[in-house]
């Protein structure tokens, strides 16, 4: 159950490794930098340093909380990240895959609107970007607040085993 | 009070520094971006569309109208795009 903010890349069978231990369901989302316009030589990410940590680690004991994770993991990056390069990633653990996926979905849904990460992008012709929030990342929060079921109708109660 | 105000992104870029500790009177975040407003066409370029500035008291998000009573840091920033 961690946290992490940092610049240099990660490996994800590291991460891994020895994660969630005894758990039935584990999930794992990459987040990768991607060209849209076929013009961007790069994106670079800055973030609130102290405020990050909190709130990535508050995000994931809330996640732990409301989904019964046996295990959770953050690791995000920030500084010059080049096109195809690997930005975060999240983990978790539960005993079933359905806590597990909902999980993974509820983090980054708060990762995306509620982490203090600032993404600009850098053009191959050296300009640079601030990325806009999009309002649709700030509507998938509201999902968890009203329901916890509406998107997936199973409850965690009666979860087939994975 | 004295306060240390943080800025994030466009918000750094358009006011010129990542931060800066000021003494103000104002009793809520929107009071003291009144007051920031004030101080130069810098602050007020970086604060003329408020729809689009978040803000965070002591590194927890919270509300413009929050009070400001007991808070040392304030950070301004955009919407983020984490993730």
């Amino acid at each position: 159950m961690s946290a992490r903010v940092q610049t240099a890349p990660f490996d994800l069978a590291a991460e891994l490794a020895g994660f969630g231990a005894g758990a039935g369901a584990i999930v794992t989302f990459t987040g990768v930098v991607r060209d849209d316009t076929g013009a961007m030589a790069a994106l670079e990410i800055e973030h609130y340093p102290g405020m990050t940590e909190r709130a990535l680690s508050d995000y994931g004991t809330e996640a732990a909380a409301r989904f019964a994770l046996t295990d959770w993991r953050i690791v995000h990056r920030h500084g010059r990240l080049a096109v195809g390069e690997a930005i975060m990633m999240v983990a978790t653990a539960a005993r079933h895959r359905h806590a597990a996926f909902q999980a993974a979905d509820y983090l980054m849904d708060w990762l995306k609107s509620r982490a203090p990460f600032w993404k600009r992008e850098i053009g191959q012709d050296g300009t640079a970007r601030w990325v806009d929030a999009k309002s649709g990342d700030e509507h998938a929060l509201s999902r968890w607040q009203a329901s916890s079921s509406r998107k997936y109708p199973c409850s965690l109660a009666t979860d087939d085993p994975a | 009070m004295t306060l240390d105000v943080l800025y994030f992104a466009w918000l750094r870029e358009r006011i010129g520094q990542p931060r800066e500790r000021i003494d103000t009177d104002a009793a809520t975040v929107r009071d003291l971006i009144a007051d920031l407003s004030a101080r130069d066409d810098w602050h007020a370029a970086a604060f003329a569309d408020l729809a689009a500035v978040r803000c965070a008291l002591d590194q927890q998000l919270a509300d413009l109208d929050a009070p400001l009573a007991g808070v040392r840091e304030v950070a301004f920033f955009p919407p983020m795009t984490g993730g």
